[in-house]
């Protein structure tokens, strides 16, 4: 994709979420923003859907769930339903109380590393990838928007960016 | 912007005019700095007494566990009191991380970080002791439910001992995810700031490639808000579990149904110590005196008050039924020769000195906002936990249901060079720690500065003009139940924000 991209920096995060509703308002295509914490209320201003993480880890919790029943009453019950301090192993539902520590941990256990997982994984972040944020200002107080050019005119767009406040406008090809 | 709106009562949670970029700099002080003398002699002293642990560590796995001060009826004591201790202490660390998280406590933000962090090296000295106190470690991996040349021969999982394993190996990768996730933004500052190539290098593969982009923010607070949600749980459940240990037992003084949640609540006791003794130091030694203020360690105090409270209150309850069970066995441990006359009344008297009048003196504000008198609260508490852990599982065993088999329990060199050698650790792992990472969420900080930095908050004064903003300051009802909470933030009227905006 050759499109050709602005890059306006921001030192505010009012500025900034002001200026990306200004942006969108006037239908042009805000493609990414980079700041150094996260501004409250900007995703909803890009009109970026909802993240699915926490159903993920809701699905991850109850595959946690499953694996530490199935052990428990694999080990404790089909295959060596000994009796240990008579507690009863006749059933898997007899013993339940003491497997619920376990259940529970599991549940956890599976529902919080599966979820961060597979959020690393979504945003494509690991030990060694380059970071990707045009400038090192934005990991301090500098906020970069990128605008994508597409059909519209390089001047006007620029003109109306500096007008939204931006301190500092790049054009990328 | 509405939602930087805060109650003019409430004070700035950071001082000193700071702007984006100062915090910035502030965090990255120590980081980019060298080292001085004064660090240098205190992690000595921390490495030297780590390595006579170690020492003592060896000694006992090669020699025996006779070489400690257990005997027949005591079987449990200094190895799992400090267990106790540090598991306990650990869990202040994920109840400011993920429990003020849910409660959306704001001043959580700056001590989130090294609280997590302590959270992370006091159960690193925890899980040794599971380990040590075993009469044959290299078997360890027994306790794991692995297919073997046994005919699969598999694990009890109706011991506590068990789920010990599982919920300490849950609680400590949990922990470490939820704080390295955190981090990831925080080491992306310094990466980008580094000037030295080594630095840069190191940092980039810390943080991950982490780039801010919105997305990444998006799904960074919802996986906050889900780890915290997860974690508040796992926290409870965690000491619950230790607390299993003892409160499944039959042993008179163990057997008891309110351990999980004193137990629960003398973790976050203990760890909230631990905390001030630690950021006490820290800010004073950092220069962090603007972002961990006087009113984060009057907060902190106040849940020392709280957690103290209801540790008093199970120690009362447990007296109570000790008398009110008619059981001569819980009876004798609690009253008659028991905790607070027998042989170990001196350790049941520290505990109660410790642990619930020493901490009464902070319900006085003027000594809750003190901090030499906080740091030295905090050391007694400290020591009172251990008392408690101690007085539970060495006064209840030392005296059983069988008189010749009653017993006394003193430790030897090794039991205390372990104990001292875990303190040691502890503070190698902390003091590098505090040298290396960015001791202060500052991706955290940066959220909450406008509206609750002093800066912020002096400038919306001198600029109150608004009606909306006067209004809901004179009238809060009329502004419905959130009008003065951050309810705003989520609504598309840009009108109000526009007026708003003219404020900032």
């Amino acid at each position: 994709m050759s499109a050709k991209v602005i890059q306006a920096i921001y030192n505010d995060d009012d500025l900034v979420l002001q200026a990306v509703k200004q942006i969108r308002e006037e239908n042009y295509y805000v493609s990414e923003v980079f700041s150094p914490f996260p501004i409250h209320g900007l995703d909803k201003a890009m009109g970026l859907a909802p993240t699915r993480l926490a159903i993920t880890s809701f699905l991850y919790g109850l595959t946690g769930l499953t694996v530490a029943i199935t052990m428990m009453n694999f080990m404790m019950i089909q295959d060596w339903p000994q009796n240990i301090g008579g507690k009863p192993s006749f059933s898997f539902f007899d013993n339940m109380p003491t497997f619920i520590p376990i259940m529970f941990e599991l549940t956890v256990f599976f529902a919080a590393h599966l979820m961060v997982i597979t959020f690393y994984m979504r945003s494509k972040i690991w030990p060694f990838k380059k970071a990707e944020n045009p400038d090192p200002r934005t990991t301090d107080d500098h906020f970069c928007v990128e605008i994508e050019v597409a059909n519209h005119s390089e001047e006007a767009l620029v003109k109306f960016i500096k007008d939204t406040g931006a301190s500092e406008v790049k054009l990328i090809d | 912007m509405s939602s930087h709106y805060e109650a003019p009562i409430r004070e700035p949670l950071v001082t000193g005019n700071k702007s984006y970029h100062d915090v910035t700099v502030d965090v990255a002080a120590p980081v980019e700095g060298k080292a001085n003398k004064s660090w240098w002699l205190v992690f000595s002293i921390a490495l030297v007494a780590f390595l006579w642990g170690l020492g003592c560590i060896i000694y006992t796995v090669s020699t025996g566990i006779g070489s400690w001060g257990l005997n027949k009826t005591i079987g449990w004591a200094w190895d799992i009191t400090n267990f106790v201790w540090w598991v306990g202490i650990g869990h202040a660390g994920t109840l400011i991380s993920a429990v003020l998280l849910l409660f959306r406590q704001k001043w959580r933000m700056a001590v989130n970080r090294s609280a997590e962090a302590m959270t992370i090296f006091a159960v690193v000295q925890a899980g040794l002791f599971p380990i040590i106190h075993m009469g044959r470690p290299w078997l360890a991996y027994w306790v794991l439910p692995i297919p073997n040349q046994f005919g699969s021969l598999w694990v009890n999982f109706n011991s506590p001992l068990l789920w010990d394993v599982f919920a300490i190996s849950t609680y400590l990768s949990v922990s470490l995810v939820f704080w390295w996730t955190g981090l990831l933004p925080d080491f992306a500052m310094i990466r980008d700031r580094a000037t030295k190539p080594f630095q840069k290098k190191i940092y980039g593969i810390l943080s991950f490639g982490w780039s801010g982009r919105a997305k990444d923010w998006q799904r960074f607070e919802e996986v906050s808000l889900v780890l915290a949600g997860l974690a508040t749980p796992l926290v409870l459940s965690v000491h619950t579990i230790v607390s299993f240990d003892f409160a499944t037992s039959l042993v008179p003084g163990w057997h008891s149904t309110i351990f999980p949640p004193y137990f629960v609540a003398g973790a976050i006791f203990s760890g909230f110590a631990m905390v001030q003794t630690l950021l006490i130091t820290m800010r004073k030694v950092i220069n962090l005196e603007n972002y961990i203020t006087i009113l984060h360690i009057e907060y902190m105090n106040k849940v020392i008050v709280l957690t103290g409270g209801i540790v008093s209150v199970a120690y009362i309850t447990e007296y109570f039924i000790g008398w009110y069970s008619g059981i001569s066995y819980e009876n004798y441990t609690y009253l008659s020769f028991g905790a607070a006359t027998g042989p170990y009344a001196w350790a049941f008297w520290a505990l109660i000195t410790c642990n619930f009048i020493v901490p009464l003196t902070l319900w006085i504000k003027k000594l809750r906002r003190n901090i030499v008198w906080t740091f030295f609260v905090a050391l007694v508490i400290n020591i009172g936990m251990w008392f408690e852990r101690f007085d539970i599982i060495v006064i209840c065993l030392s005296k059983g249901r069988t008189p010749s088999s009653w017993a006394m329990f003193s430790p030897t060199f090794i039991d205390i060079g372990t104990f001292v050698g875990t303190i040691g650790f502890f503070f190698v792992l902390f003091l590098l720690y505090a040298r290396t990472f960015p001791v202060i969420a500052q991706a955290e900080v940066k959220t909450i500065l406008k509206s609750s930095g002093d800066k912020y908050k002096k400038l919306r004064e001198e600029h109150v003009s608004d009606d909306h903003i006067g209004e809901v300051e004179e009238f809060p009802a009329s502004g419905g139940p959130a009008a003065n909470t951050e309810a705003h933030e989520g609504e598309d009227d840009l009108n109000s924000e526009d007026k708003n905006n003219k404020n900032n």
